[in-house]
């Protein structure tokens, strides 16, 4: 009785080991952070790309439509392969798009606009990386999509693909 | 010139105390900064780490400190942005209970098992 008593132990505690270790095999070993609610978007100051003006965030979120908020750069390399995508998504009236150039030299920055087309309704410049902080990335490229009671509704981590620009339209139809 | 002697003296104080405050906040920051996992570099903190994403938390950290905020509210903020895992110490939420409650189980397990072992042995 007492030696089925242990073998019993034994195999649940092997079988709790199975599972634990067969989910983290399953797992992603890196860590993206997900938006499970939907958040403000953060209340700022930057630094426009064309003019030496500093704009607040409730001037820039001011109309009552969906945002994108894309992160790019111009030494970015997966930037450029979305940028088409970018230039598509803008023919669209119901949405805005904000770049934020991140970490870049200004010079660069403008090549790569006038080389690739703007997208953009604004840019501003996050030259520290700090603004991107407050949007909660981590990287570049980052999309968010803001919708019209400023929340960040839905965030794309790498370069957004067809699927992500279907997802979209989908949202703000 | 007792007037000069005093001036000095508080000079010299005033000096002292601020030193004191840039050194305790510089603590802090360090130890702020090596309780956040990199998110890009994930094996390493934020302390340790020299990537873009690292320098960049390392100047909101310090910009945060600046403006008198404590370190749970630091934490908390950087929770808001990127969840628990980016604090390497994670709090007691119904996410983690098996996490912090687990050792403490198998803790008393081992107990009760050592117990009754003593306890057939007399």
């Amino acid at each position: 009785m007492k030696n089925k008593f242990n073998l019993l132990i034994l195999i649940t505690f092997l079988c709790f080991c199975f599972i634990i270790f067969y989910k983290g095999l399953n797992n992603s070993s890196t860590y993206s952070p997900k938006i499970s609610n939907k958040k403000n978007i953060p209340i700022f100051e930057a630094k426009d790309f064309n003019s030496d003006i500093y704009f607040k965030s409730v001037n820039i979120f001011e109309e009552d439509i969906f945002y994108i908020v894309n992160i790019w750069a111009s030494w970015c390399v997966p930037c450029r392969a979305e940028h088409p995508l970018l230039m598509e998504l803008s023919k669209n009236q119901s949405i805005k798009l904000i770049g934020l150039n991140y970490k870049d030299s200004l010079n660069n920055a403008k090549n790569f606009i006038n080389k690739f087309g703007n997208p953009y309704s604004q840019i501003l410049i996050d030259s520290d990386g700090t603004l991107s902080v407050e949007f909660g990335a981590y990287g570049v490229p980052e999309t968010f999509l803001v919708n019209k009671n400023k929340q960040i509704i839905k965030k794309f981590v790498g370069p957004i693909d067809k699927k992500a620009i279907e997802e979209i339209k989908l949202i703000i139809k | 010139m007792k007037i000069l002697k005093l001036f000095i003296i508080v000079i010299l104080f005033m000096g002292f105390s601020h030193s004191k405050s840039d050194e305790k906040n510089i603590e802090l920051k360090n130890k702020i900064l090596k309780n956040i996992r990199c998110l890009v570099c994930q094996g390493q903190s934020v302390y340790d780490s020299e990537s873009e994403f690292a320098s960049s938390i390392k100047l909101i950290v310090d910009r945060k400190i600046n403006e008198n905020l404590r370190e749970e509210q630091i934490y908390e903020f950087l929770r808001e942005k990127y969840g628990d895992w980016i604090i390497y110490d994670p709090q007691l939420n119904k996410n983690t209970y098996i996490l912090w409650l687990l050792p403490l189980l198998l803790f008393l397990f081992g107990g009760v098992i050592i117990f009754k072992k003593l306890n057939n042995q007399k």
